[in-house]
């Protein structure tokens, strides 16, 4: 089923849209509520986030990707209208790879973070979380090719944890544990094709599954099927933000600020104050934000984006977070408690020089306890490494659990 | 040092070209001029457009040309010379009591003193308000949150002249520099025929009708290089003749029939042009009087270019809405209630402000207007080089004919071309039987013929937002542009259109002081 109905011409008065995959969540979410991604509805939790973590973590889960946002770029001019508009060198993403992506304006500040699938010879799909087509399409100006959106063209599945790979094979996909970290692969399914690409937004070993959306509730039902026996589960959003926060995945409008969504300047980041230095490549020619990035990384940036491993089981969100002199030199944009890792963990943007590997710093945690508000200067120490990372999601053949 | 290492290569022999050739040249650089038409002068050319008939194929009178310029390369001596100066302004009315104009002076059609009295202030007003744009145009535009001490001292100066103006005229000044130039003449003057003539100092080569904002800055723009208006003997092709030889004796080596089809990058920076026949001319440094829209799309291409950029760059303003007619004529024409002295006069055909922003009306959607407004010249009546004896030419700027035409310029030029020469015949019955050749160009033709995208006399409509250091857009006001080694110095940037040269002068100074640091 489309998720957007455009024959009588009355989808703008839709105020929020039903995924593709709505008629199987619907009964599966017990806790009946809903939350807004690009005006889709999608489940915060079907019916308890730690339990959908779990299972992500231990078997593995199925998390509803349709509502990203998704271009379609295709034409003579398509690599190097990428390659002008990111950072990185769209050149060494080969057909049936997929990489991740940072885009700056012309001053060098990000605009979002998002993945290119090299889908063919100058065919491309982009995805990011904001909407950028205004952006996209100023970008088109002197390059031939063509630019259409396919968020509600393309329903899409992440099937992430460590029983996703023989949950895939029992459904029926043989050779899906040959496919490589980033690569991307194709598959007869219900007499349609579906793609299979090994990515995902938590760090384990995962799949994304991407399909035309008549076909989305026949996938969503073999899935389960499929997955009955490998402890197959649901999984909305607070989960995710937990596994993401775990493989040390930034998020738009939660670590940094999209520069098009900022009044201030100084608000905006650059992929250096995000730890994407290494996504910026002036080997390539010119791309948007070029002069600045170069005169930045000549002269210093102003933010170091960290990771804080923190004393305690505090969530320490929103924090601020200090010297061990009791000076404020930044705050928290992403926390959790990491079962895995057994500790409190968070993201947090510091003024530079601050956040070098090892440093100690305090972060300022409120918290209550049956309304009643306290306070903990608890330690932390910047990590260097992410804070779960297992073998099995990069091992190829991906093995079964 | 390999020849590329100091060669300067300039795109576009037009006016400004050859001026920023000459000063470079002066300084000691190698300079080479491309230009892709036969002889040089890009919109200052004199044209054979009938044979034995040449006019001044472009702009048609000189009114504006940098006095520093012409003192500095020392242009009377390189061959420029007047058939006529300090020209008057006849407004004609269809009744054959036409209003003569000349400086703060008026005569005829029924004058009133109010309006001979109100003359005399908006002359010294506008000359006066004018004065801090002339003041501007010589130098290169400030760039606004520098901390440069020469932007922020620019800036100042600016200020402090505006403010040196003292109340009254600070206050005025402000009041109606953004406004439209149809409710400042209303508020001054009583004749319509008065006002229908000095609102097409407001509206002429733009895209504005009298009653749009931005035509009074329009009219104090023309007037800040305001020195009398003349017609060079030759047409306005030796205006850049002279300007040429000037280049030529300081070295520039100039090429005519070089059509440059892209500017060439190494990295980061520009490492020469290549032409249109695939001849590669390698330079540091690479000037295009080209417009900006032909520079940075056509030429450079957007790879090249940042996102941002490029958008401000594909938005500028530049669709002409000017036409241009030329008449071959078997003897002089007889306009009714005009003595034959003041043939020689600038000739307008705009009754009254109500007509000429009905003409624009029909711009507003797509279509030319049924009633066009002129400014008409007869160059042949001082100057014999332009005709053979007793033949005559006639050149006239005719508005509203936009660029984006409905109904397509190939159905309708000839028709239009027709409705032209009736509304002559109004004013001068016999012309029909005089003409032995016509020729209209079209802002179409204008584009195709001079290589100005979407064919804008100005290189880009002039007003406020598109003026001083948003011209053509802002990281690009100071001629050098975002591109290491390409300068802009055409019309397209600071301080714009008309035949001054301000803006290849005020880029060749840009270029010499980055080449010093």
């Amino acid at each position: 089923m489309k998720a957007i109905d455009y024959s009588n011409k009355t989808h703008y008065r839709t105020k929020a849209f039903h995924s593709p995959f709505y008629s199987r969540q619907e009964p599966m979410n017990q806790l009946k509520e809903w939350g807004r991604w690009s005006d889709y509805l999608s489940p915060h939790a079907y019916s308890c986030a730690s339990m959908e973590y779990f299972a992500c973590r231990n078997a593995c889960s199925v998390f509803d990707l349709t509502p990203m946002t998704k271009y379609h770029i295709s034409g003579k001019d398509a690599l190097a209208y990428l390659n002008r508009l990111v950072t990185r060198d769209v050149s060494k993403i080969k057909p049936g790879r997929v990489g991740y992506c940072v885009w700056c304006t012309d001053e060098g500040r990000v605009i979002d973070d998002g993945t290119i699938f090299h889908l063919s010879e100058n065919e491309y799909r982009m995805c990011s979380q904001e909407r950028h087509l205004d952006w996209l399409l100023t970008n088109t100006i002197g390059f031939d090719v063509s630019l259409t959106e396919e968020t509600h063209e393309v329903a899409a599945l992440a099937l992430q944890g460590p029983t996703s790979c023989a949950t895939l094979k029992q459904m029926g996909l043989e050779g899906v544990e040959n496919l490589k970290p980033f690569g991307i692969r194709y598959f007869s399914f219900e007499n349609t094709q579906l793609m299979v690409s090994r990515t995902g937004f938590t760090g384990d070993l995962g799949y994304e599954l991407w399909i035309d959306p008549d076909h989305a509730e026949v996938l969503w039902d073999r899935l389960f099927e499929a997955g009955h026996l490998h402890g197959i589960q649901a999984m909305g959003d607070e989960a995710l933000a937990m596994l993401r926060v775990e493989a040390g995945f930034i998020q738009a409008g939660h670590d940094f600020m999209p520069a098009h969504q900022t009044v201030r300047v100084s608000h905006t980041r650059s992929p250096y104050e995000l730890g994407l230095g290494w996504l910026v490549d002036f080997k390539k020619p010119n791309f948007n934000g070029r002069k600045a990035l170069l005169a930045e990384k000549e002269h210093g940036h102003r933010y170091n984006l960290v990771k804080l491993d923190i004393e305690g089981n505090k969530s320490a969100c929103d924090s601020y977070v200090f010297t061990k002199n009791k000076k404020l030199v930044g705050t928290v944009t992403s926390a959790t408690w990491s079962p895995s890792a057994k500790a409190s963990i968070a993201l947090a943007t510091l003024e530079a020089p601050f956040g070098r590997p090892g440093e100690e710093l305090l972060v300022e945690i409120y918290y209550q306890k049956e309304l009643k508000w306290s306070r903990v200067m608890a330690r932390a120490v910047v990590v260097s490494g992410v804070f779960f990372d297992p073998p099995r999601r990069r091992q190829t053949p991906a093995a079964d659990y | 040092m390999t020849r590329a290492n100091n060669h300067i290569v300039i795109i576009g022999g037009g006016h400004n070209g050859l001026v920023c050739a000459a000063y470079l040249a002066k300084a000691g650089k190698q300079v080479t001029v491309l230009e892709a038409a036969e002889q040089v002068g890009g919109l200052a050319v004199t044209q054979e457009f009938a044979p034995g008939f040449n006019v001044s194929a472009g702009a048609h009178l000189l009114f504006m040309l940098d006095k520093n310029i012409r003192k500095e390369l020392r242009l009377d001596s390189a061959g420029l010379s007047f058939s006529q100066q300090d020209m008057s302004t006849t407004a004609l009315a269809e009744d054959g009591n036409h209003l003569l104009i000349a400086g703060d002076s008026l005569q005829g059609a029924d004058i009133s003193n109010n309006d001979q009295v109100a003359m005399k202030e908006y002359q010294r007003f506008m000359k006066r308000f004018a004065g801090i744009f002339n003041r501007l145009n010589n130098r290169t535009p400030p760039r606004i949150g520098s901390k440069n001490r020469h932007d922020l001292l620019s800036l100042a100066k600016t200020a402090l002249q505006v403010r040196l103006l003292g109340k009254n005229d600070m206050r005025e000044f402000l009041r109606i520099a953004g406004i439209n130039i149809y409710d400042v003449l209303q508020e001054n003057f009583e004749s319509p025929l008065l006002k229908g003539a000095l609102s097409l100092d407001g509206v002429l080569g733009t895209n504005l009708g009298p009653r749009s904002n931005n035509s009074m800055f329009c009219a104090l723009h023309r007037f800040s290089g305001m020195q009398g208006m003349s017609v060079p003997r030759g047409g306005m092709g030796s205006v850049s003749k002279a300007l040429a030889n000037v280049a030529t004796n300081k070295g520039v080596t100039i090429r005519t029939s070089a059509t440059v089809s892209r500017i060439l990058m190494e990295g980061d920076r520009v490492s020469g042009v290549e032409l249109q026949d695939g001849e590669k001319i390698p330079a540091v440094t690479v000037v295009s009087s080209a417009d900006p829209k032909t520079t940075f799309l056509g030429l450079l291409g957007a790879r090249h270019m940042e996102a941002g950029f490029t958008r401000k760059i594909s938005n500028i303003r530049m669709r002409g809405n000017t036409a241009k007619l030329h008449l071959a004529l078997d003897g002089l024409p007889e306009f009714n209630g005009l003595e034959q002295t003041q043939l020689g006069d600038r000739l307008l055909i705009a009754p009254d402000m109500e007509y000429v922003e009905r003409a624009f009306n029909h711009a507003k959607y797509g279509e030319r207007s049924s009633k066009p407004v002129a400014e008409i010249t007869i160059p042949s009546l001082h100057d014999d080089s332009l005709a053979a004896p007793g033949k005559h030419v006639l050149s006239a700027i005719v508005q509203y004919a936009p660029y984006q035409l409905k109904a397509g310029w190939p159905a309708e030029k000839a028709t239009f071309t027709d409705q032209i020469i009736d509304l002559l015949a109004k004013y001068a019955p016999g012309i029909h039987s005089q003409i032995i050749h016509k020729e209209l160009l079209t802002p179409v033709d204008i584009e195709r013929e001079f290589r100005i995208s979407g064919g804008h006399w100005h290189h880009g409509e002039l007003a406020i937002d598109q003026f001083l250091m948003l011209r053509p857009v802002p990281h690009c006001a100071q001629y050098a542009s975002p591109v290491n080694g390409l300068f802009l110095c055409g019309a397209g940037s600071h301080p714009g259109g008309g035949v001054m040269g301000s803006a290849g002068r005020n880029a060749a100074n840009a270029i010499l002081a980055s080449q010093r640091l």
